[in-house]
């Protein structure tokens, strides 16, 4: 009786582990099904390369290529931005704080992760819009730099408490060692624990940039979702994200705009799938 | 064990909830109306349902938005019995419907006029629809042009997913045309939402944009608008919609899979009905003409 019990338990865990397996596979061949029936009319390099995104005009254009860009942007923005603050922060919780800072941050930074996009987004378009708008002088406050700050708060929280676990699974010995050595704490940090948990914090960033790559809610209230090939962080851009969100609810089922949609899903499927490979492949290098 | 036993529950927990949906949704079936479709109708769908159910409290009615292409779609899938569309049913989505046996039925319910907008501070009161075609599509891009400051016009507009960015790309920036070749211009902000653009209209002096006229604040400023060089200006009110002086103006429709009959004709002769047509004026858009 108990060994069947325990037949089934493991057998239901196990089909359990491959159903996860099974989704993925599942939804990367729904999306590329619709989205490769675009290439039948346009070319991919029309679609990849092409400057300009007008897909309700007549012949209708499937340019990504400032969608593209607009993402990168803003990504490369919130990474600037949330890479050094939380890399800080982690450091400080892992290494510095007394133990009831410690948890008083950790509980602070987990609250951060739990706040919702679109609560990010409202508080951004009331207030981070325009501070930006008055700054800089420029017409609108609905920039590039501006998702960049909110996206920032959003990837902190995956950030530091990634970074956080890696820090302080470095050995204790290595800290002692190189406080025995005579070194003082910042270089033990900096020489000594960084380095140690690279790994961590390589996979920590990478990780933090995903989370920001597919955030919708947040960018397409803030960016102002101009579909220009941009100049500079302060103009408004429109993201990979923002672009399927705003315009799935009015394509007819079918159309070329609607296999442009998936098409671009599954531009951003890849890149998030390259970003996770590599946070993976740095983790898994630690443990060896 | 106490872990093995919760996730037994879980388990069975989901179990149910899958074997149950198909019969949760026979035993709804009979008196339950479904309302998909435009973002643009979803506030005035559910008044009228409110109402319509208080009068009739045997018949549920769920409304949902989505855009008008979610709400067309799901009426070809059959997944929903009224499809709110703030934009008429196109030629591919009839041939779509008769494909899976629906001949979609039309019902123009009310009228939405569309008010251009600027800042309060913007010294211009008026454009003409050529005025107003030039600055969307980015010929004109500085408010001298159109005799206010010496400004770069930002333009807003909805995103693509609205009914409204397409009714006012046809009939402001295309003058009427629905294939024509104008397009936003690239530089165009698209905003998620009529309040966004009411937003950044009221904070930015450069700002031009677009919205229903049951979303117009004190805070921004209405410009009157003219059919071409010469005609009068006209500014959008709810007789201007009315009477058809107000260029930019747009019937929103109901559409049903089948001709209606039952709980679903009921409630559309009730949305057409005198008590209907108030609830359109109490939400800011336009009732219909009335039938002589």
């Amino acid at each position: 009786m108990r060994r069947l019990k325990e037949l089934i338990i493991e057998k239901t865990i196990l089909l359990n582990g491959f159903a996860c397996i099974f989704f993925v596979v599942l939804i990367f061949f729904f999306l590329a099904k619709d989205g490769l029936a675009l290439f039948r009319t346009i070319s991919i390099r029309d679609f990849l390369f092409g400057q300009l995104w007008n897909p309700i005009a007549e012949p209708p254009q499937f340019g990504i290529l400032p969608l593209f860009l607009g993402s990168f942007l803003v990504t490369l923005g919130a990474t600037a931005i949330s890479v050094p603050l939380g890399m800080a922060c982690a450091i400080f919780i892992g290494e510095i704080a007394p133990r009831w800072m410690r948890e008083l941050l950790k509980a602070g930074v987990e609250l951060l992760a739990a706040i919702p996009s679109i609560v990010i987004g409202f508080v951004g378009m009331t207030m981070l819009g325009p501070m930006v708008k008055n700054i800089f002088h420029l017409p609108t406050g609905l920039t590039a730099l501006t998702g960049s700050f909110a996206l920032a708060f959003m990837a902190i929280p995956t950030i530091v408490s990634i970074m956080e676990d890696a820090i302080s699974s470095v050995p204790r010995s290595y800290k002692e060692g190189s406080l025995a050595l005579g070194a003082t704490h910042w270089q033990t940090i900096y020489r000594v624990i960084i380095p140690a948990a690279s790994s961590g914090i390589v996979a920590a960033i990478m990780l933090g940039i995903g989370r920001v790559i597919g955030e919708t809610m947040a960018v397409m209230m803030l960016t102002g979702n101009a579909s220009v090939m941009p100049r500079t962080i302060l103009e408004p851009v429109r993201t990979m994200t923002a672009t399927i969100a705003a315009e799935m609810g009015e394509t007819v089922h079918g159309s070329e705009h609607y296999f442009a949609l998936f098409a671009l899903g599954l531009v951003l499927f890849a890149i998030t799938f390259i970003i996770n490979l590599i946070a993976d492949a740095a983790l898994h290098r630690k443990r060896k | 064990m106490k872990k093995m036993r919760s996730i037994g529950l879980a388990m069975t927990v989901f179990g149910l909830l899958f074997t149950s949906v198909p019969l949760l949704h026979a035993a709804t079936d009979s008196r339950m109306i479904q309302i998909k479709g435009s973002d643009t109708m979803v506030n005035l769908s559910q008044a009228w349902a409110e109402e319509f159910m208080a009068e009739k409290p045997d018949v549920s009615i769920a409304v949902t938005g989505g855009g008008s292409g979610t709400g067309i779609a799901a009426l070809i899938n059959g997944t929903t019995d009224i499809a709110n569309s703030s934009r008429p049913i196109k030629k591919k989505e009839i041939d779509d419907a008769q494909k899976g046996g629906y001949y979609p039925e039309e019902f123009k319910v009310a009228i939405d006029a569309l008010a251009v907008i600027v800042n309060p501070a913007n010294p211009v009161k008026e454009l003409t629809c050529d005025q107003l075609s030039g600055i969307f599509t980015g010929k004109i891009t500085n408010w001298s042009e159109v005799g206010g400051k010496n400004e770069k016009i930002l333009i807003l507009s909805r995103d693509r997913n609205s009914g409204t960015h397409t009714y006012f790309l046809e009939h402001a920036l295309r003058k009427g045309n629905p294939s024509g070749p104008e397009q936003f211009a690239p530089s165009t902000l698209m905003l998620p939402s009529s309040e966004a653009i009411i937003a950044e209209t009221s904070q930015s002096e450069s700002a031009i944009g677009y919205d229903g006229l049951g979303y117009v604040t004190p805070k921004v400023k209405t410009l009157a608008i003219a059919k071409k060089g010469g005609d009068a200006f006209v500014l959008p009110s709810k007789e201007t919609a009315t009477d058809n002086t107000y260029p930019i103006r747009r019937y929103l429709y109901m559409y049903t899979g089948f001709k209606p009959k039952g709980d679903v004709q009921a409630f559309i002769d009730f949305v057409l009905s005198e008590k209907g047509q108030k609830i359109v004026d109490e939400l800011g858009f336009v009732p219909l003409e009335k039938k002589k």
